[in-house]
């Protein structure tokens, strides 16, 4: 069924369903999960992490004997997908954390996806063995060669069954076309192109082709001492493949299509919100820096991201936003203190459910938000080891601002900055959602009668 | 705890000369505050972990917000010389300053209104705050005051000011001392982190102080940083001048 709320944002409850990752007090820091993402039909979630690893979960079929229970998200396949590696040149790192991960649509039995980390982006298989062959002329069992002078009689291998396995193997790497670091990737409608965004430029690829790319957009001075503003997330229109969006640092959003030229550095639109003046401090560009974009799965409209809120923009309207969510503008007073601990520069993602009318998007303490656009009602929730007992609801969770605070409420200055949930992903059908928290993962549903 | 965000608010008009003087009492701890928030960033600017290439967007909205403090200084240029001398010791009032920031909420609502700086010209008419847009211009436009600037803060303290300005060549050079010889190279070279080098050797002069809790602000009263900070400014544009000397050669 078609997801989203239906009904009221209250009707729905939301249960947790699985966590992925140790308990440790002490997080490794390789284990820190930096994306997930569902694939297109939700079968698959990957998440990336820090250390270069990719895990993907496959959700299991529905059993009939236990009709109440959702189909559960178990590991299907982990590989390394990027090692750190050394800039010789520069006498730098290049760290292989994991940036973006991106589906490509499903075409045969193999599974396709895209991760990149700071410099290289790369195209992973994900395919299934059952069988094998076995019997080859040359070969014994064990691989060794045989003598030739001793085979007296030729066999035709055959395909025995053999435990499943699941191999990962990299079929296209994508390197040395970003001086700066990728902050996106996406994948073109037409499934034979691809974006990659950095800094400072975005590229075109040919999935079929690693030693070349198209720049489509440069906004690198020609003295980087004028440098003022980054891109900051980029992503094509689900539907129109010559559309792409891209976000700045200065809270623009720029619309191109590909067909006007080849280098796309005029935009066709040009999204801004006039600044309020009354709310000005030196604070405000960065907190207006938006860290993600995202189009609506009808291409209808563009989220943004920015430090203290999230915006819905019309593709048809450019003056501003039609939607304005405060996602904790508790936060606003105390941006000194978080510009100081550099919190103010967290990155937070937002999403879309699959029928556009609920957004979702992280927080500090391991809290999340959800807005409901068409009831107007929000919710936070908390991702905690606490609530983690199977088919527990999930109770709403409320910051206090000031004067008294009631007994579930927690206050402000006890909020703990280092559980930040930076990446979530909703399952493009169904009420399920998948939440990181540090090296966390939690698959959260909703309660079904 | 938390301390307000820094904010600039539109001088009242409508104000009676009873708050324009509870204002001009005010003015030091905006003054101080705003040099605290600019004596941080440039810590941040500052590359901490060497192995890694820095953030370019963090990189990049913390030099808009240096810019943003030093145009905002630069268009307070004379007022801020009168206001100086009268409140005695620079490093007295560092020590000020970081109380401020550390204060609740509450406090700081309570006492302090906060005009717009350009209400407090030398004759203290009664001119309207200037649009804040008008203050909040690119990089093109910093470079015309600064030598402006630069004078307006030679005159002021000329002693302290050459000391300080040694003082800061010395630490830039014993940063690029420190590094290999072969990003040393890299620092002069057509490489495109250009941008990181001068940011490098820009913030050169403070030490690697990790930024932790906001009570971590009270480092801003060790010696060390005391003695750089009262000039950091001028500090800044005479940098720039010998930088763009040394990264041209």
């Amino acid at each position: 069924s078609l997801a989203g709320f239906g009904n009221l944002m209250q009707d729905v409850l939301w249960c947790f369903s699985q966590v992925k990752g140790t308990i440790d007090i002490g997080v490794t820091e390789a284990d820190i999960i930096s994306t997930v993402e569902f694939n297109h039909t939700g079968e698959l979630l990957a998440t990336g992490d820090k250390g270069g690893r990719v895990v993907i979960f496959q959700r299991e079929q529905e059993s009939k004997n236990q009709p109440h229970r959702r189909g559960e998200y178990n590991v299907y396949s982990t590989f390394q997908s990027h090692e750190p590696e050394f800039d010789y040149l520069k006498s730098l790192e290049i760290e292989e954390k994991i940036n973006k991960i991106r589906w490509l649509p499903q075409q045969n039995a193999a599974y396709f996806l895209l991760s990149t980390n700071d410099k290289t982006v790369k195209l992973w298989k994900v395919s299934e063995r059952d069988k094998r062959p076995e019997g080859y002329n040359l070969k014994d069992e064990d691989g060794r060669l045989r003598d030739p002078s001793m085979i007296t009689m030729l066999r035709v291998p055959v395909l025995r069954p053999m435990d499943l396995m699941v191999e990962a193997t990299p079929r296209r790497v994508f390197a040395n076309a970003h001086t700066y670091h990728i902050n996106s990737i996406s994948v073109n409608s037409d499934y034979e192109t691809y974006m990659s965004a950095d800094d400072l430029r975005i590229n075109l690829w040919n999935f079929e082709i690693t030693n070349q790319s198209f720049n489509i957009v440069d906004i690198k001075p020609a003295n980087m001492e004028e440098l003022t503003e980054v891109i900051t997330a980029a992503e094509f229109h689900p539907h129109h493949c010559n559309t792409f969006v891209y976000s700045s640092s200065k809270g623009t959003i720029r619309l191109c299509d590909m067909r006007t030229s080849a280098l796309c550095d005029r935009h066709a639109k040009f999204f801004e919100e006039p600044e309020d003046p009354s709310n000005r401090s030196f604070f405000s560009e960065i907190i207006s820096s938006i860290s993600d974009v995202k189009f609506s799965h009808s291409g209808r409209y563009i989220m943004t991201r920015d430090y203290l809120t999230v915006k819905v923009w019309d593709l048809n309207m450019e003056n501003r936003p039609i939607e304005t969510y405060q996602v904790h503008d508790y936060l606003r007073s105390k941006l000194c203190s978080l510009y100081e601990n550099d919190c103010i520069f967290d990155k937070f993602e937002c999403v879309w459910n699959g029928s556009d009318s609920v957004i979702m998007t992280g927080s500090y303490n391991n809290f999340f938000r959800m807005f409901d656009r068409n009831t107007k009602r929000d919710v936070t929730l908390e991702a905690s080891r606490e609530n983690s007992k199977p088919r527990a609801i999930l109770k709403p969770r409320k910051v206090c601002v000031g004067g008294k605070r009631r007994k579930d409420e927690i206050s402000v200055d006890s909020l703990d900055f280092s559980k930040k949930i930076l990446h979530t992903a909703w399952h493009p059908s169904e009420n399920i959602i998948a939440v990181a928290a540090t090296n966390n993962l939690y698959i959260f549903q909703d309660k079904v009668n | 705890m938390f301390v307000r965000g820094l904010k600039r608010k539109c001088f009242d008009g409508e104000e009676d000369i009873e708050g324009t003087l509870a204002g001009i009492k005010a003015i030091p701890s905006y003054n101080l505050q705003r040099q605290s928030l600019l004596d941080m960033s440039l810590v941040k600017l500052q590359l901490c972990h060497m192995l890694v290439e820095p953030n370019l967007c963090r990189s990049v909205l913390i030099a808009n917000t240096v810019r943003q403090i030093q145009e905002e200084m630069t268009q307070d240029g004379t007022w801020q010389m009168i206001n100086t001398q009268s409140t005695g010791q620079a490093s007295l009032d560092r020590l000020v300053s970081t109380d401020i920031l550390c204060r609740s909420s509450r406090e700081q609502a309570e006492g302090k209104h906060v005009p717009g700086y350009s209400t407090f010209n030398k004759d203290f008419a009664g001119d309207q705050a200037q649009d804040s847009s008008e203050t909040m211009s690119t990089a093109s436009s910093v470079q015309a005051p600064r030598n402006l600037q630069s004078n307006v803060w030679e005159m002021e303290n000329p002693q302290e000011n050459k000391g300080n300005f040694q003082k800061s060549l010395d630490q830039i050079f014993e940063t690029l001392e420190n590094k290999s010889p072969n990003s040393v190279e890299d620092l002069f070279s057509e490489v495109d982190n250009s941008y990181y080098d001068l940011d490098t050797m820009l913030t050169g002069m403070m030490s690697n102080t990790k930024m932790g809790h906001c009570d971590g602000l009270e480092t801003f009263s060790s010696p060390t940083t005391a003695t750089s900070n009262s000039n950091c400014k001028s500090d800044l544009n005479e940098l720039d001048h010998i930088v763009e000397i040394l990264v041209e050669s």
